[in-house]
């Protein structure tokens, strides 16, 4: 059932919903929350005031102080700690370090003024220097009262006074609005219609408008035109597979274990569970819950048994001499590591072998949260017969109606009755039948499961042959306490998570939102929210957005929803160059960002501009068009066959979500994706010769050009039309008076090219594997065919190949 | 460029050429968008600002470096030392016998031998012979690199604490066990910055024994950016025709209609830019990509030909120089690659794990290895290039001074990471010498032993670099090669 998806609902829920929340909010505001802030324009007016201390102060006692005045009591020294935590301003003033109110006589001063080397902190052997502005920094934070603050992702998230006072304009402008007024800055006008279409259904579908749909929203010039697109598009099936792909990163998602086995598995059932469920919009607790403790639920169905593959998608050794217990570890840390990142936007995995320098996180802390997935009835590595498949348990046999009637059918084989030879060699031959469809075919999902409970204790240095102190499941001292009545288990770790107080959940949720739809997060650091975290430029929206969502039930619709709609989401990203001097990393967003797409979707685009797209959702992988060799080397022929199993038909056109990802060699093509071998919630765009060589030489784009050029040679004659055309499929615009002439130049030089060789024009047009029969046929007397039409298609091709290339094409405007 | 139409003139091809286009400044940002090639990443990751490709970051190279670039010969499978390196006449005197307790002590081994109540001394199966001047002990089985001993500085005194292949290898790659980390050639090239501007200053290529003895795979994390933007990420050249994917025009595509084509592209992409008023140079930068992908059309088929190699040469490298994905052949690669300016190359060979095959396949590898091995030596010596090119020849751990398989008549050995050996050579390191020693067993290290952090340490001193300053900021915390460990190993540098 989908939730939120009426129209204009979610633009008016936060509206709804404000009375309740902004009650409590403005009392907050007036204890001065939200007057932590000190804008960088003020900045140098200040300069003899307290410096702020997230900005300025902390990241000087970080960078230079904590290794040994921080957390880490087995590597303090002189008593001294200069941390944030509670009760450290105490510590540091009552050892006297700190004289707060008087810089010149706080002894931590003239050590950090010191010039002997005997003297000077940090000592010259720690590589730590302190520049002049630091020491100034220092002494006016001190001058003020050196007064420490709770790190501002560990205190809960309070919306924003503005949003309250004024209740019918958009938070988001609001807030961004507001920031930018004060340096005298202003948005950008909204993009031009084509543009925003563009721009919205490639970054809520992953896939771009056609012409039919830029047409509706360009003609539509009704007051809710914008939101009907909006509607649509959060209804579309596609927007669960385009929202999936971040989580994909974040799972450490592969269908294989790695290694050197590298068997195969069946955790893409997992995968077509995660996009049904975020086109239902299951909210965001429950969709993590069932991640986390789907099988610990008290309503548990296969369902959300399946949920929990997202702790058993990791790497899975299976070498010759490995060590299982070894090997269960480094899957014991991964899981800590995959959940802490992906939603506390907490580095646990710092705490592995020692108590954190930074974040208040023990080393205990870590092995007490370790504990609710050591509980897992696994050896630690895959073994089993050399086959395709290489799964370990616990397992989920995950098998619909059509699979189960197959397994019926085989058994029924296997067990036939009958005497004598012939029907031995049948029940035999059934038998094998039977045997190879188990253990290639019948579905077998790694899952959670808590039936081994083992005793967890604190590794020395993070060795498990070091084992020391035993200690039981508990979430990190320094957040809000898990409730007494908790369970004491991952469904535990998933309501504490999810407890009103929960300081860093939500923030962390929506800032992975705003990268979606931003290219950056808010807070540029997605994987920490610590204290080394680099702090958000725009905080108080950050807050609200958190807010916001969690009052909406964690409805991931409705904020996408929120985000689209903002004037500061639909605004121009056509910036002149003093807007990209003034602010280039975009932080306050006087403009749109313009980045690269990711190349899943640049592929997607490919193949649906062209018309060769496959647009059915979910199911076992394919193997589409991939260089030559380039599985195979990464084989033991004794093990298995690692030919790849190139698809055929219309398999090689599904969406790029569905392409096979062997986990210890990539698809040639996805470039700037994660690895895949351990959790990564960061988008990494680069810009690479490689990149290029790929959508101008790989046979998948040079395919889509030529099926493209001949959809558009159907529907148009006229070569400026078919140009026409093709361009708008691909970049959903019309082509200016301008390019429409550099795009007829374009196909001439092609076509110049190809008059004097038509051998090399059939050659082209045999790329691929779709219609190319009427190209490849020909014979001895094909190299002398100079047909017209031959020529223009491959001209055609090739101009189409440009367009696919065209920065704008590449670009999510 | 207000007007777009300007753009027509009979000047406008010629404004294009690749010489015009990095003086232009038709925006004014041509130059800066070449040289911040590949600048928007995103993420604000760094400690240290984004700098272009050309360039490495400021303040380096922190010393004077005594190499500008690194051929790896990675040895996967765990080189027997025992058999190659490290002379033990103790283990002969003893063949059969087991290894008393007192040595082996609580080593860890792997499970396929930790369970074994047996531990029988197993001695190199060839003897050794004094190579060079120096005198330094070789097997007999590799007599080439013997032949170079007097360039090679030998290290006996190697440890890790993997005891798997995969494992092993990414602890010397990339600090760590496990995968993620970036490889030492990411770190290199985001320290140094890249001196070649027509091919990645981080190649990795692969090649394994020619029986498939040996199950070994190359992954890529061995060659990872790990953290680093992906810009620093290894390129693997494969063998054969398209050596890096997509390298090549797509059937019935010229250079000269791809040349056309990219111009007609860059042309449409600055007209949009000047009608829609964007000033964003990223779009100089892809345009910069796109020509830079042109010339390594060019650039890497003219790498691969070897026709002007003098047969001198080529016989250096022995009988299968010429045969694509040969050690052999990937050794000359690797010299015209380090030739070329690239700054680390990554050549990782397989088939050294002989668990129950030594007799038979021991032979064999060497056959494989150690001519190319010790050519790629001479040759970079005779060019004057290997006192500026540091060669390095290691693999993940060594053998078992037992043998595995029947106690009473072994026919293998297990991994063994508590004592092995690799060598290196140029660059800095000290020819003709050896560093630190084993007991009479090759199983505990009896002086000077050299960590794999140690190693990394060195290796990143030799190229200018400290490795304690080399730091990247991921996840809150400043990252580098060699974790919180490592000391340079002085005693083997020149």
């Amino acid at each position: 059932m989908d939730r939120g998806l009426g129209r204009g609902v979610a633009i008016c829920d936060h509206l709804d919903m404000s009375p309740r929340i902004y009650g409590t909010l403005v009392l907050s505001a007036t204890l001065g929350v939200a007057g932590l802030v000190v804008h960088d324009g003020m900045r140098a007016a200040l300069d003899v005031a307290a410096p702020d201390f997230h900005r300025e102060v902390r990241p000087i006692l970080a960078d230079n102080c904590l290794q040994c005045h921080g957390t880490d009591a087995s590597k303090r020294r002189g008593g001294l700690r200069l941390d944030q935590r509670e009760g450290a301003a105490d510590a540091a003033v009552t050892s006297g370090a700190i004289v707060p109110g008087s810089a010149d006589r706080s002894p931590l001063m003239t050590r950090v003024r010191a010039t002997d080397a005997a003297k000077v902190m940090p000592p010259p052997d720690s590589r730590h220097v302190l520049s002049a502005d630091d020491k100034r920094v220092l002494a006016r934070w001190i001058d003020a009262g050196a007064a420490f603050e709770d790190h501002w992702a560990f205190v809960p998230p309070r919306a924003a006074p503005i949003v309250a006072r004024q209740v019918a304009r958009h938070p988001i402008d609001l807030i961004v609005g507001a920031r930018l007024a004060r340096e005298g800055w202003s948005m950008l006008p909204e993009a031009d219609r084509e543009t925003l279409v563009r721009r919205v259904t490639l970054d809520l579908t992953g896939l771009p408008p056609t012409p039919a749909e830029v047409d509706a929203f360009v003609d539509d010039r009704g007051h809710s035109a914008y939101e009907r697109v909006i509607d649509r598009l959060l209804a579309s099936p596609h927007y669960g597979e385009r929202m999936a792909l971040p989580w994909l990163d974040a799972a450490r998602y592969a269908d294989s274990n790695g290694f050197q086995q590298d068997g195969d598995t069946f955790q893409w059932l997992w995968r077509d569970w995660l996009v049904r469920e975020l086109n239902k919009d299951t909210p965001y607790d429950r969709l993590a819950t069932e991640m986390l403790a789907g099988d610990l639920l008290s309503d548990a169905t296969d369902d959300t048994r399946l949920a929990t593959a997202f702790n058993r998608n990791h790497l899975l050794n299976g070498e010759g001499g490995a060590i299982p217990e070894e090997n269960r570890w480094v899957t014991l840390f991964d899981r800590v590591d995959a959940t802490a990142t992906t939603f506390l936007g907490l580095t646990m995995s710092c705490a592995q072998c020692h108590d954190h320098k930074y974040d208040p996180i023990t080393q205990r802390d870590y092995y007490a949260m370790l504990d609710a997935f050591n509980r897992v009835p696994e050896s630690g590595i895959v073994d089993g017969s050399p086959s395709r498949i290489r799964v370990a348990p616990p397992v989920l046999e995950y098998a619909d109606a059509a699979i189960r009637a197959r397994r019926a059918s085989l058994e029924a084989h296997a067990q036939s009755m009958g005497e004598g030879e012939s029907a031995q060699a049948a029940r035999d031959a059934g038998k094998a039948a039977f045997d190879q469809f188990m253990r290639d075919e019948w579905p077998r999902v790694m899952v959670m499961s808590d039936a081994s409970p083992r005793v967890t204790r604190v590794l020395t240095r993070g060795s498990y042959t070091a084992p020391a102190e035993e200690l039981g499941f508990a979430t990190p001292a320094f957040l809000p306490p898990l409730a007494g009545d908790a369970p004491r288990n991952r469904l535990g770790l998933a309501q504490w998570m999810f407890s009103a107080d929960n300081p860093l959940v939500a923030r962390v949720a929506v800032n992975r939102a705003w990268q979606t739809f931003f290219g950056d997060g808010l807070v540029r650091t997605p994987e920490d929210f610590g204290t080394q975290s680099q702090p958000p430029a725009q905080r108080e929206l950050l807050d609200t957005l958190a807010v916001l969502f969690r009052e909406s039930g964690w409805r991931t619709k409705a904020l996408h929803r929120l985000i689209v709609t903002s004037a500061v989401y639909r605004q121009s990203s056509h910036a002149n160059a003093a807007a990209f001097a003034r602010d280039p990393d975009n932080l306050l967003l006087a403009r749109a960002p313009r980045f690269r797409l990711p190349a899943m979707v640049l592929r997607d685009v490919a193949l649906s501009a062209s018309g060769l797209l496959n647009a059915s959702i979910g199911g076992a992988p394919v193997y589409p068009y991939q260089p030559e060799r380039v599985w195979e080397p990464l084989a033991i022929t004794k093990e298995r066959d690692f030919t790849y199993p190139a698809s055929h038909g219309s398999a090689l056109y599904r969406r790029s979500l569905y392409t096979f990802w062997r986990r210890t060699i990539a698809p040639a093509n996805m470039f700037d994706a994660s690895q895949r071998q351990s959790c990564r919630v960061r988008v990494a765009v680069t810009n690479s010769p490689l990149h290029a060589l790929t959508t101008l030489n790989d046979p998948t784009w040079v395919e889509a050009a030529r099926v493209l050029a001949s959809r558009v040679s159907r529907a148009e004659a006229s070569p400026s039309a078919r140009l026409a055309t093709a361009f708008r499929f691909v970049v959903g615009r019309v082509p200016t008076e301008a390019e429409a002439l550099v795009l007829e130049r374009m196909l001439e030089r092609q076509r110049a090219m190809y008059v004097g060789d038509p051998a090399a024009a059939r050659a082209l047009l045999s790329l691929g594997e779709l219609g190319t029969e009427d190209y490849a046929a020909g014979g001895a007397d094909a190299a002398h065919d100079v047909s017209p039409e031959l020529v223009e298609q491959a001209a055609l091709t090739i101009a189409c190949l440009g367009i696919l290339n065209l920065d704008e094409a590449l670009t999510r405007e | 460029m207000s007007d777009p139409t300007i753009m027509f003139g009979t000047a406008f091809r010629a404004a294009l050429t690749r010489r015009d286009f990095l003086r232009s400044s038709m925006h004014g940002i041509g130059g800066v968008a070449l040289a911040s090639m590949f600048a928007r990443e995103s993420g604000a990751g760094g400690a240290v600002p984004f700098r272009s490709a050309g360039l490495g970051l400021a303040g380096l190279p922190h010393i004077p470096p005594r190499a500008k670039r690194v051929i790896c010969l990675w040895q996967g499978g765990g080189p027997s030392h025992i058999d190659l390196f490290d002379p033990k006449p103790e283990l002969a005197r003893l063949v059969g016998q087991d290894i008393p307790e007192s040595i082996r002590g609580a080593t860890r081994l792997s499970t396929m031998s930790s369970g074994y109540g047996r531990f029988p001394a197993l001695p190199g199966l060839k003897p050794f012979r004094r190579c060079g001047e120096s005198g330094i002990e070789i097997s007999e089985l590799l007599p080439h690199i013997g032949g170079v001993a007097d360039d090679i500085c030998l290290v006996r005194s190697m440890h890790t604490e993997a005891v798997n292949h995969s494992p092993g290898v990414t602890f010397f790659m990339t600090g760590s066990e496990q995968p993620g980390r970036p490889a030492m050639g990411a770190w290199l090239g985001y320290g140094l910055g890249n001196e070649c501007d027509e091919l990645p200053a981080f190649v990795a290529m692969t090649s394994s024994d020619r029986e498939k003895s040996c199950g070994q795979l190359f992954y890529e994390h061995y060659w990872s950016n790990g953290f680093l933007p992906g810009r620093h990420q290894g390129v693997r050249f494969r063998s054969g025709d398209d050596p890096v994917p997509y390298l090549g025009n797509p059937a019935g595509v010229t250079r000269g209609s791809r040349r056309d084509l990219l111009d007609d592209v860059a042309t449409l992409n600055r007209t949009r830019a000047a009608q829609s008023g964007v000033a964003d140079p990223a779009i100089e930068t892809r345009i910069a990509q796109y020509e830079m992908a042109f010339r390594m059309q060019e650039s890497v088929p003219d790498l691969l030909d070897f026709s002007n190699e003098p047969a001198s040469v080529l016989e250096l490298y022995g009988p299968d120089v010429l045969v694509p994905g040969t050690f052999a052949n990937n050794c000359l690669i690797a010299r015209r690659l380090s030739e070329r300016g690239v700054r680390f190359v990554q050549l990782m060979h397989s088939g050294w794990d002989q668990h129950g095959n030594l007799h038979s396949q021991l032979a064999v590898q060497c056959r494989d290895t150690d001519q190319p091995s010790a050519a790629l030596v001479r040759d970079l010596k005779q060019r004057g290039l290997l006192d500026e090119t540091l060669v390095v020849w290691c693999g993940e751990f060594g053998r078992t001074p037992f043998g595995q398989g029947p106690s009473e008549a072994p026919n293998g050995r297990d991994h063994f990471g508590r004592a092995y050996s690799m060598w290196l050579a140029g660059g800095g390191a000290k020819g003709g010498h050896v560093h630190g020693a084993t007991d009479d067993f090759g199983w505990n290290i009896a002086s000077n032993p050299v960590h794999v952090h140690d190693m990394q340490a060195t290796i990143l001193r030799l190229c200018g670099v400290d490795h304690e300053q080399l730091t990247f900021r991921h996840q809150g915390r400043d990252f580098r090669l060699t974790d919180v460990h490592g000391r340079v190993v002085h005693d083997i540098i020149r």
